[in-house]
Order: structure tokens, then sequence, then C-alpha cells
């Protein structure tokens, strides 16, 4: 994406320089000419966002971006400026906690950054300069110096490798930093290169910067004795990337291409785009009715202040001073309006932000608490990228799964090949082993042989054809006799067939795809191995345990578009020779075909049984042909732009007109439970669409072994093959099919409800999807723009009425594709991805939630997911539990928050319309600030982090409960009224119960009368115990700590209103709450009241819970299968199941 | 073996209960079975405590007297525009034994007392006795922080200002005679009030702290002499200004004035006829207000008050409605079931 977006960018400005030129050693080049020194940025590198001098002020900006800051920061300007009812410090208060506490936390955040850049930019690297090593600053590297770098060193900027101290030119680097690929990567010097780089004089041109970590494009220019200079090309192999570290190899020399923010590193760090989850919109929606609500508050009360203004005079005891007499009476009333608007804004609240952001920190901990995550096998349990999308978790309808790695385990098992149309099947016990050793050929099943030249021919292809590495040990490289000896090892292992054996395993191999580690120790069960690589010298140890090499000529690397891979090596006899291998779409055209049909067959029945297939060609090549390829290849590697197109246009050339000798067949096994999860995650009303790369049937066939294609599922194929039937063009095939599948899926499909989650119940019409990436293409990119929206509306459709979706041989980025299909499709359905590898990235990030599993293919998924969990089962509990609850935990914080806020104002709007709608608080100002702080917040946090509607064991037993909670289910308008509506009814009961009682305010036994700091108490009182009770109600999981919490909170109100009222503060102006909560305790028909109007308060609510008990068809099944007490708890709950 | 162990428990997550989200937990059910009887419960204690309620607020003896002079015909019509000293006297007779102690209280309505700008405007810290503040009032009291003058005006604030200065004599008609009945204005304001919130300077004579101030511009006398009589009924701890200082909650609200504790009266009012002399100074006319006394006695909830007995009845009667539906709909689910 982001390299596409690039090119665009170059490809659009023209006036931009497209390369840059590099002098080595700052050396004019050629000699004689002048030296200017070009400019280029030094190496500092800057992570970090603030300095001491800006932060304040580049922080508060920042933080007052925010809609909510800013929105309470307004409020507390106008109450410093206008003259407010209630004191600055009320909002000022908590705002100034909330943005010391981010300012702290990303201060300190920033300040490790700063500790970090620090440590990189003064670390001492060795720069020679004019022969001599000079130590140097990192930072101030520049373009142009050539940098030493000893073994287990970060490489301080990009470099392309000039020297390396390992005799054959080469260096290993690992990148975990970059791409988290901890395998080792072998980088090429610059060939024929003077030995003393002092003597160097050459530039080096190439691409402006640029973030692609694995491409590179540049051109090396040496001048000796003011000849024509000589060219060298370069590309990724050649530049070592800053981040990397020096591995395996003694120490380097290269020279700064990219430094500080220019170099890869930098220019790929970059936040990720924040995505936001459904609640959050939800939030947002209702945050907007609220805002509304207190406008109209203000409007209301300020209109009416003017209506009553207007018929009462102004009142003898009353007057105004001077300054508000001869105030504009339009200012006045703004001034009115804004101090209605403080007097009301606690119906917002700043905690409710901070309560929100708070459960989704600690709440995501429990994911990575959760010892159902952790993995033995590689140690480690779930992680949490960012906590922001727990609850969306309870939220997936769609699921878009990758499938090597995710589905099945990426433990490639070489399986059996096939060898000029014969079958060679490796057995499963020993001494079969043994015998195909001893008896020099390969037991078949079929009892029949290939030649045993073709046989040969066969696995040195396994044995050449491929870029692994043999991972040696620090020892081997230092004493060249261990390496001998290891030979002789496997040698002797060799004979005693026990490839299994302890030291056997220290030989291991590292490659890009576990598929080629695979085949290398297929051909090693067969008598090949393959020895290593040693100065473009490929070694293997044949069966006759002779040692033969090969010259390796040209790697011509495996791409997706292709989907092949090619050497070229010389035998020693002077042979040259091309092997290829890749997928059997991509061999086959490129073969003799006559030998096409027989293979085809095994390869097909090797596909549906769910093995890899790869088909092995090879081709002699005479030396012309080899000399015009290998010019070719040069010219195109030369090249400085479109270099990858050329390079592949040779490919092409050259891979062709081969002969095919067989297939191999490599086993992919499923992961645990894979079946089980799939089955579950469907129950739970969810669809999953399986996007991988690999060929249809394969893919079929996992999707069959997985469960999600069944026995009765009637398959709707689009694929080239079905397209291609029937003789006419693509275009009209893939109208009619399109038109046809949808006839079937969706219009003779029993009509759903709109709404409602499709069940599964749908039997005897369950229609699987089948899809390719070239049909796909057809269908999103149609010639003409109406058929094209209408395809992919009929597609849509389809996929939608479908149960599982299977698109195979998807490009990354139409994996990404289909999942914004599908997600800005109607209804904004919420998807998950979930995959392992880098080609899983893009639709990791478009989903809503992207989820890495921590795989063999690197940790580029991992890194750019929001969720990573180690196994593909361990999805069931993430959703069905963990997002279940976190959904349900957050649905009502939120619910609670606006309900409890909006019972808190209303009596305090209500009481305006009693005291000349002067403003007058009902409740003090500690009251007011202290309500969402103190008082209610800890039990609804506790409540957010802990309730568990339903016990966790039966949320996983019944995956059908999942889809109580769909569709944002209880954050709908109609529960939201439903709260609202109670929060006004808890409003009013609170107000003019209070208000009646006083209808004679002599309420002590002293006969003594209340005044109105102890009606604003009264009312506080019950709304304090009301709320937090309600909370209690709602509980239906009470741990200690909510015991805790409720009560404790409840215990501090009364403690901390003795507290306040218990001692004439100095600090304020008026005690006006001094001794009043005792006061209202020494009387009866206060305590009196308090109990009234609770209880009628929470009437409705019990009444509710009790009444709703026997409804819903989950009850009863539930509750027959003996979960009685789950179903109870379920029900309870406010209307979870669609009403 | 015993490292890689270690390592192993490092990266693996703790197996608590809290951890893993398995803290034993109680899950309370609110059963029919359960809340049924609850209800029964609650609701017989409702009707129980709002029977009582209502008996004793029943019993409570009001006794309610407009003298605003609205009314060309009443006695206090001649007051009610005139700026001189006012006096006027209603009768009224009790019929039978008014049980004591009677407490004398005087209502007004539409008076907003609980206007935001009204009820902060006053000086807490000179009302605390601080001599700082005397001579620089806070300017929360604005209009009424100084007069014409600029003189700081001690007490400041419009609440001060306005404290109401009616005042009552009561008497009875015995043998055509008139008592006066003796009325106690002590312990008419918050204990806490009285002693601690508020406090005169430490200065006797207690005039000399009032030097270069002037009195609230509404005032008759300064506020050293609100009670020249007793040192403890003076200054700020006068008890009629510590009530008047108390703001009500809305603006129709009584204040308690005086009780009648004394003499032959300690045991009530015994039934006959009363006169009520008034001294009518404060202005009610402007705002469209009403002036009443109201003698009462009180019980141990308080004064008289109908809507707590009626509000615990009918919630209690709810409760027992509402568990007698539950009744019917939880056996008639309980059959549902069965079949």
């Amino acid at each position: 994406m982001l390299r596409r977006r690039l090119n665009r960018l170059f490809g659009g400005d023209e006036g931009r320089v497209h390369s840059r030129t590099i002098y080595v050693g700052h050396k004019s080049c050629p000699p004689n000419e002048a030296y200017i020194p070009p400019k280029f940025c030094d190496n500092r590198i800057v992570s970090s966002k603030y300095t001491v001098w800006n932060f304040l002020p580049k922080n508060l900006f920042e933080q007052f971006r925010r809609i909510a800051n800013f929105y309470f920061l307004i409020i507390f300007l106008v109450q410093v400026i206008v003259d407010t009812p209630t004191s600055p410090v009320t909002s000022g208060l908590p705002l100034f906690f909330v943005i010391t506490v981010t300012a702290v936390k990303q201060g300190y955040e920033d300040w490790l950054r700063h500790k970090a850049d620090r440590e990189v930019n003064e670390y001492r690297v060795s720069v020679l300069e004019d022969g001599r090593r000079i130590r140097k600053m990192s930072a101030k590297i520049k373009v142009g110096d050539i940098v030493e770098v000893e073994e287990d060193e970060t490489f301080p900027c990009d470099l392309i490798l000039l020297q390396s101290s390992r005799d054959d030119g080469t260096c290993f680097v690992t990148t975990a930093s970059l791409d988290g690929e901890s395998n080792h990567k072998t980088h090429y010097t610059v060939a024929d290169l003077e030995s003393d780089l002092q003597y160097l004089s050459a530039t080096i041109e190439c691409e402006q910067p640029q973030p692609d970590l694995y491409k590179f494009v540049g051109r090396m220019h040496i001048y000796r004795n003011s000849q024509e200079p000589d060219v060298r090309s370069l590309g990724p192999e050649n530049l070592l990337l800053k981040g990397a570290n020096l591995k395996n190899t003694q120490k380097i020399c290269g020279v700064a291409v990219y430094t500080g923010m220019e170099t890869k590193m930098a220019l790929n760090y970059q936040g990720k785009s924040q995505k936001r989850s459904a609640v959050e919109k939800s939030i947002n929606a209702f945050l907007l009715v609220y805002l509304f609500i207190l406008v109209s508050k203000a409007l209301v009360c300020t209109t009416l202040k003017y209506v009553w203004q207007s018929k009462h005079d102004e009142t003898w005891y009353n007057e105004k001073t001077q300054k508000e007499k001869e105030t504009n009476q339009y200012l006045k009333m703004f001034t009115d309006f804004l101090s209605f608007m403080v007097l009301f804004n606690f119906i917002i609240p700043v905690s409710m932000y901070v309560t929100v952001e708070m459960q989704k920190f600690l709440g995501s901990f429990f994911i990575t608490w959760d010892k159902d995550f952790f993995d033995p096998e590689i140690q480690e349990g779930a992680l949490v990228n960012t906590s922001d999308l727990n609850e969306e978790l309870g939220q997936v309808e769609y699921i878009f799964t990758d499938k090597t790695g995710t589905l099945t385990q990426n433990n490639m098992e070489f399986i059996e090949c096939c060898i000029d149309g014969f079958q060679y099947k490796h057995g499963d016990g020993s001494s079969e082993l043994d015998g195909f050793c001893v008896t020099d050929g390969p037991v078949n099943k079929i009892q029949q042989k290939a030649g045993r030249e073709r046989e040969e021919l066969f696995l040195r292809a396994l044995c050449l054809c491929h870029t692994v590495q043999v991972k040696e040990s620090t020892k081997q490289r230092q004493d060249q006799n261990d390496q001998f000896d290891q030979i002789d090892q496997v040698d002797g292992l060799g004979l005693d067939h026990g490839f299994l054996d302890p030291p056997q395993k220290e030989m291991g191999f590292i490659a890009s795809s576990p598929d080629e580690i695979a085949l290398v120790k297929g051909a090693m069960r067969y008598g090949f191995t393959f020895l290593g690589l040693e100065s473009k010298n490929m070694k293997i140890l044949n069966r006759n345990k002779d040692v033969e090499t090969y010259e390796l000529l040209h790697v011509l690397n495996f791409d997706p578009v292709r989907r092949r891979m090619s050497v070229m090596v010389r035998s020693k006899t002077g042979d040259i020779l091309l092997f290829c291998k890749g997928a059997d779409s991509s061999i086959f055209p490129q073969v003799r075909q006559e030998e096409v049909e027989r293979i085809r067959m095994h390869v097909e029945r090797n596909a549906t049984e769910g093995y890899r297939t790869l088909c092995v060609a090879y081709k002699h090549l005479s030396a012309q042909e080899y000399a015009r390829a290998d010019a070719d290849l040069r010219e195109a590697r030369l090249a400085l732009q479109d270099r990858e197109e050329k390079l592949m246009a040779v490919y092409n050339r050259v891979e062709t007109d081969m002969i095919l000798i067989g297939a191999t067949a490599v086993e992919d096994q499923l992961q645990d439970e894979a079946a089980q999860t799939m089955e579950a995650l469907q129950g739970a009303g969810m669809k999953v669409w399986v996007l991988t790369g690999d060929k249809m049937e394969t893919a079929k066939s996992t999707c069959y072994a997985c469960g999600l294609f069944k026995k009765n599922t009637e398959l709707l194929e689009l694929t080239l093959r079905t397209l291609e039937d029937g003789g006419r063009s693509r275009e009209e095939r893939l109208h009619d099919l399109l038109l046809e599948y949808h006839k079937k899926a969706v219009q003779d499909a029993p009509p759903v409800k709109l709404g409602i989650t499709r069940s599964w119940s749908v039997a005897g019409h369950d229609y699987g999807f089948i899809i390719d990436g070239a049909s796909l293409s057809m269908v999103l990119s149609s010639s003409s723009e109406p058929n094209s929206r209408r395809y992919k509306n009929l597609f849509l459709q389809i996929c939608q009425n479908c149960t599982s979706v299977l698109c195979c041989r998807m490009a990354p980025l139409q994996k990404a594709q289909i999942v914004k299909l599908v997600k800005n499709s109607k209804g904004n359905p919420i998807t998950l991805s979930i995959g392992d590898g880098a080609n899983d990235v893009s639709m990791i990030l478009e989903a809503h939630v992207g989820i890495g599993i921590k795989g063999k293919e690197g940790r580029q998924a991992v890194k750019n997911s929001d969720y990573a969990i180690p196994k593909l089962k361990h999805l069931k509990k993430l959703l069905l539990a963990h997002g279940h609850l976190y959904y349900v935990r957050i649905a009502h914080l939120v619910q609670y928050f606006f309900y409890k806020n909006l019972c808190f104002i209303l009596p305090q709007f209500l009481y305006q319309f009693f005291c000349g709608y002067s403003q007058q608080p009902l409740y003090d100002a500690a009251y007011l600030t202290m309500y969402n702080i103190c008082f209610t917040s800890m039990p609804i946090l506790a409540y957010s982090l802990l309730e568990q509607h339903i016990c966790i064991e039966v949320l996983l037993e019944h995956s059908t409960l999942y889809r109580d909670i769909a569709k944002n289910a209880m954050l709908r308008w109609k529960l939201f009224l439903y709260w609202t509506a109670l929060g006004i009814f808890h409003g009013l009961v609170f107000f003019f119960g209070v208000r009646f009682l006083f209808s004679n305010p002599a309420l002590q036994d002293n006969g003594q009368v209340f005044g109105n700091w102890s009606y604003g108490t009264i009312v506080f009182t019950v709304l304090v115990f009301t709320v937090t009770l309600k909370l209690a109600l709602d509980t239906r999981h009470w741990t200690w700590i909510n015991h805790f919490v409720i009560w404790g909170s409840l215990a501090f109100y009364v403690f901390f209103s003795f507290f306040w009222g218990g001692i004439i503060w100095p600090f304020l102006k008026h005690q006006r709450l001094y001794f009043v909560f005792a006061n209202m305790l020494s009387s009866v028909s206060a305590w009196l009241v308090i109990i009234l109007l609770i209880l009628l308060s929470l009437l409705p609510e019990i009444l509710l819970v009790v009444l709703r008990k026997p409804r819903g068809p989950h009850a009863r099944q539930l509750a027959e299968g003996g979960l009685l007490q789950a179903s109870r708890s379920l029900l309870s709950h406010h209307f979870p199941t669609s009403t | 073996m015993v490292k890689e162990e270690q390592e192993e428990s490092s990266n693996r997550p703790d197996n608590t209960a809290f951890t893993q989200q398995r803290l034993p937990a109680w899950q309370p059910i609110l059963s029919a079975s359960i809340v049924i009887p609850m209800f029964v419960l609650i609701g017989a204690a409702f009707i129980g405590v709002g029977v009582a309620l209502f008996i004793t607020s029943r019993d409570i003896q009001l006794q309610e007297l407009d003298y605003t002079g609205d009314d060309s015909e009443h006695p206090c019509f001649k007051c009610r525009t005139n700026t001189e000293k006012c006096t006027c006297s209603m009768t009224f007779s009790i019929p039978t034994l008014f049980k004591g102690p009677v407490f004398f209280y005087y209502g007004l309505t539409n008076y907003f007392q609980n206007q935001r700008k009204y009820g902060a405007s006053k000086d807490d810290n000179q009302l605390y006795g601080d001599l700082n503040y005397f001579t620089s009032p806070s300017t929360d009291c604005d209009p009424y922080t100084r007069d014409s003058k600029n003189m700081p005006i001690v007490p400041c604030g419009a609440l001060a200002n306005s404290m109401f200065n009616d005042t009552f004599t009561l008497s009875h008609t015995v043998n055509g005679v008139q008592k006066i009945v003796p009325l106690d204005g002590k312990g008419i304001a918050w204990w806490t009030d009285y002693n601690i919130k508020y406090r005169n300077p430490s200065i006797t004579p207690l005039i000399n702290a009032f030097n270069g101030t002037k009195k609230p511009t509404n005032w008759p006398k300064p506020i050293y002499e609100l009670d020249t009589t007793d040192v403890y009924n003076n200054g700020f701890i006068n008890q009629d200004f510590l009530v008047w200082m108390r703001r009500a909650a809305l603006p129709d609200f009584r204040k308690l004035y005086r009780r009648i504790t004394h003499d032959d009266y300690a045991a009530g009012l015994p039934a006959g006829n009363y006169t009520l002399t008034i001294a009518y100074n404060y202005p009610v006319h402007s705002f469209n207000g009403k002036k009443k006394v109201v003698l009462s006695n009180v019980s141990w909830m308080g004064g008289k008050n109908d809507f707590l007995g009626i509000a615990y009845i009918v919630v209690g009667s709810m409760c027992v409605v509402m568990s007698i539906v539950m009744l019917i709909v939880y056996a008639r689910f309980k059959f549902g079931e069965d079949d």
C-alpha cells in the first residue's frame, strides 16, 4: 500500500530528483572532478515528540485537540471569566487531574524515547577516514562515510556492504527489530572491490529514501585509473539496514547511503492508524444527545429566567449591583446561558472518559493474564497491542482468516512426491526408510518407478532449487575442521538413517518459507542432503555419500505474481541447468506438454487431500542460451527504474520450455481444535471467510477439514475454471454466474428478518462460495462502472447468504480489498481478520479488529495486529468469553454513566424552577465535584472489570449466547432511551420526593427548620445510594472486590459528608455544608424520606428483574441443560436478548 | 532443568483466581421465591410506618394566621403600604388545648431566599467575627457592601440586609384580661450556627468592634443592638439573625420565631381566645408575598407533614400489589413449564 502510494508520488512528481549520488568516502569521482559535498540529513534519530521547552505548550495543545478535553476547558474558562454558580475548581480540578496524569504519562514515555534516542545517537562507531579509524558518535555519521561494524553490533545507518571479514563476501544479519524475523539473512558485498577501501574511488547512485524494507535499487560506479568506470548493480542484498544486527561475521565495512530520519527504519516508524470501536461511536452519539439535553436545558432556563423576570420586578431585598444594571441585556442573557451550561455541565463528566480508558486499559490485562492463552510451545501468552478494541471482540460478525499458519499449523511435512508420474510415498515406519536407502530405490506404492536418473535429477532439483541456508554455529565458522566433522557426522547419520537423532537436529535450515525446508528435508530422506552454500558453490551429498558441487549462477527469486522460483547452476561437468519449482498453474504453461497430464492427476489428487503441491521442472541451458540469459539478467539488475518489471520479463523469458520432472506434496497440518473453533464461531453467528493465497483445491480441502464446508454444503464456484466453461467470454459468464448464484442463494432462500443475524437453521440451503483472485478482480473492476457496482452488490449479497466463503489465490492487497468491501457493506458489520504472515498485514490493518497469530512466518502480523494469540484455538475464548464479557461490561458502563449523570443533574435543573432561575446549585460544590470522581466511580469501574453476567464456561459452551449481543445490542437507541427514562424517573423522584417533604421545612423534633443545603444534601444522599444500589442490582457476579467497592463507596460518602461538614474549612468562602449532614441524620423524617425514595426508585428495577425472567427461548434450553443459574443471570440483564 | 522451569514460569501468566477471573463470587438470584416474600415484608413494614406517620401527622395541631393584610377587611390592611411604624392585632381562638411545646413560626411566600446572588451575598468571615473583614467586606456582598458614604457595612450583603423584622406578641385573654404569653427565643437556631459558625468579635463592649462600620441600610438599629438585654443573643449570634441567615430551600417557607415553653404555657396553649399583636415592618406587598404566623407543635417526625405518611402507605401498598402480581405471573410460568 505504502509503496504504491509512494511510487505514485514519485511518478507524479517529475520535478523531483529520482536518485541521489553518494561519493564513497567523500572523495571526488572521477578524481579530477571537483567534489561538491551534497547535502543530506545527519544521522541523528529523533523519535521523541517533545523537547523540554516545547513540552508544555505542545502537549497541552495536543491534549486539548481532543473534543472532550476542549469542551471541559471551555467550561472551565467560562467559569473563570463569567460569574457562574459553581467555582472554577469544581470542573478545573478534575480536568487538571486528567490533563496532568496524561501529560505525566506522555512525558515519561517521551523521556524514554529521548533516552533511547540519546543512546542510539551517542553510540560510538568506527568511521574510516583516509585510511584511519576514527571513533565517532553515531549521530555524526554523514552520507558517504565508510563505517565499520563489528559482530553483534547494530548498524547505525543504512549501509552498502563493501567489505566483509568472511571470505565469501557475505555477512549475516538479523532483522528482528525491523520486521521481527529472527532468522539470519545473507547479504553480499559489492563484487570485485579493492581490498583496501582507502583507495576506493566510487560513487553510488541510488533511489531516494523510501520505506520499503525489501526494495533497493542502486548503481555503483567504480573509477580506476581514469578508465571508464565499472558499474555494479546494487540491490537489497547489498543494503544493510539500520536497526539490523550483524551476526556470524566478525566485521564489515559499508558506506552510508541513508542516514538519520531517512533510513528505512525511520521511514517505517509510523504510528498505526487509530481504530475506533463501535462502542466508542455509540458513546459519541449518546454524547451528542446529552449535549443537546444540556444546551436545551440551559436554553429553557435562560428563557424562563427572562420571562420570570419580566413578571417579577427586581425585589427590594435582592437588588442588582451597579455593574449588572449597566450590562447590556443581550450580553447578560448570554452570560446567563453560559452560567446554566456550567451549572448543568456535570451531565457530561470528565470522569467518564477516564473511567472508560481505565476500564479498557486494566481490562486488557485479563487477556494477557489468561493462562488459557499460554502456549507452552512458544512460551508466550496473548498480547494486547491496543486496549481500545476489547469490546469489539464481542461484536464480530465476519471473520477473515488466513489459511496457512492460521487454520493450519504451517508445520510442513513432506508427504510424497511424484516423479515422472510415479508416486513415491514416504512410509511411516523407519524400516521402509531403511529399505529406501539401502536398496537405492524409493519404494513406491504402485510398484512402479521412474528411471533412476529421473529420480536423482528430481532429488537434485529439490536440493538445489531453494534459498535455504544451513544454520551454522560460530564454532564451525572458526574451525573448518569442525565443519568437516559435521559432515562426517551427517554422513554417519545418513548411514544410520536416523535423522531425528539429536545431533542431526543441530544442523538446522533457515528459509523464508517452511515449504522449502520441508522439501530439503524430504530430499534428505531420499538420500540427498544439502550441505550448504559456500562462496557461490552449493554442495550436496548424494546417495553414494559423494559431495557434489554446483556453482550457483543465478537465483530467480520467488514472487507472488510468477508463483515460482528458479536457480541456475553449473555442474562440475560444466552443464548449465535451470531448476524451477512453483505452483502447478504457473509451471504447466511453461513446460513441454507431454509430461503434464500424468502429473496433473497426481497434483490434483494431492490438492484435494489438503496437501500443498509444488511442481518441479528443469531445463538444460546451452552456453549461448546461458550467456544471453546472464547478460539480460545483469542488465535488468542494473536498471534503476522499473527494475522489477524488467527482471520479471527476463525471468519469464528464461523459464520457458522446461521439462517437468515431478511434483511434491507437503502436508500442512490443521491447527489444534481448528474444526471445533470454527464450529463455535459459526454457532456464535459469525461468518467465516477463508482468504488464502493457496490454490483452490488445497484451500477447499482445508475448509472441509475445518468443517467450514460440510457434506451438504452446496458449493457455488466463481473461479477461472467455471468462468471458462461454456466457451463464452469471461465477462458474460461472470454475469450469468453471479445472477444464477444470486437467485439460488439470495432470492430462493427463505426470507430472514432484518437485523437478526442469520441463523444456521437454514439447513438444507447451506451454501458455500468459492472465488479466486482473478475472478474477484473481475468482479471488483469490471469494465463499466454501473456493472462493477452491480457485480459488487451481487457478490456481497451472495456471500452474505453463504455460511462460509473461500477466497483463494488472493494477493495480500486483495485480501484487504475484500475486508474493506464487507466492512463498508450495508449495516457496516464488524470484521475481524486473523493471520500470521506478512501477507496478512494488509487485511489485519484493514479490519475492525486485527488478530495476529504468533506463528512461524515472522512477527509482522503480530506487530501490526491489535491482539496477538499463539494459536487459532484461542480465538474462541477471546471472542466468546472475553469479547462477550468486555462488550457487556463496557456497554453497561456507558449506559450507566449517562444514566447516573442524568439523574444527578435533573434535580438541579428542576430546582431552577423553584429558585427564580437564579442558577442556584442544589448540591454543594464538593458534592458536584466528588460525585463522579469518588462516590460513584469505583463501583462501576469494578463492575466493568469483574462482571460475568454469565460465567465463562457457559459462554464457551453455548456459543449461541454470542448472538444475543450482536449488532451492538446493548447500546441500541431503545436501550439508551430506557436508561434515559430511568434516569429521568429517578431524577423526578429524588427532587419531588424531597420537595413535598419540604412543604414543611420543620423536620427536626426540636422544631428547627432545614434550609436549602439540607434540601440538596437529602437529594444527594438519595441519589448516591440509589445509583449505587441500582448498580448492585445489576451486578450478577459479586466478588469481594465488588462488595468492598460498593459498600465502601457508600461508607465513604457518609464518612466524607461528616468530615466535610464537621470542620470550618479556612479556604472556603462559604461554610455551606457546616453540620448540614449531621443535622440531616438527626431528623427522623429525613431518614424516612431517604429510605422511601431509594426504594421507590428501585422498585421498577426489581420488578423488571423478576418479571423478565420467564421469557426467552434460551432460558429454557439452558435450564434444561442444568444451567438454570446462568439463564437467570443472563435474562436478568437488560435486554440482552433481541426483543 | 531447574533454570528452564524458572524461565518458563517467568513468562507464564500467574495462575491466581484474580488474573484468571475466577474469584469466588456470589451470584444473587432475585427469584420470585425470594422477592415475593421480601416485597410482602417490605410492603407491610412500609404500611406500618406510613400509618404511624399519618396518625402522628394528623395529631399535630396547627394554627395558621395570614397577616399580610391584602384584604381591606383585615386588621393589618392599614399597615400594608405604611412605611411608618405600624402595629395591628388579630384575634383567634383555640378550641382545645394546643399541646406543648408550641412552636411559633413566621412564614413568607413568594420570597426567593434561595436565589443564588442573594444567598451568596454575605461574608462568612465577618460573621465569624474576623475584624479584618469588617473594614473590607467581601465583594460578594455587592451592592450591600458599602453605604452611600462608602463606609463598610457590617454585616454586609443582601441576606443580612433583608432580615425579617416583624415582631410579635401573643396574649391570652383570660377572664377578659390580656395575659402575655411568654415567648422563648432560645434554641430556635441550629446549635452549631449559634456556637461555632457565627461568632462575635472578642471585644467588649461589642460596640467597639463596629467602629468605622455602618449598619445594613434597611436595619433600624445596628447588629450589636439586636438584643441589648442578653449578651449571648446579641450581635452575630442573635438567634433571630441566625435563623434568617439559614436560607430557606423553597420560595414558600417558614422559619422558627419562638418557642412557647414557659410558665403556664409549658404544657401548651389552653383553649381560649388569643390576640396576636404584630409590629408590621416587613414589606412583602411589592413582590406579592404573603406573611403568616404558624403555631404548631411537633412530634418525633418534626412538624406536620402528611406527605410522608401517605407516601409510605402508597409505596407499601404498591409493594404488596406487586408481590401479588408477581405471584400470579410466577404461578403461571410454573404451570407453563410443567406443560
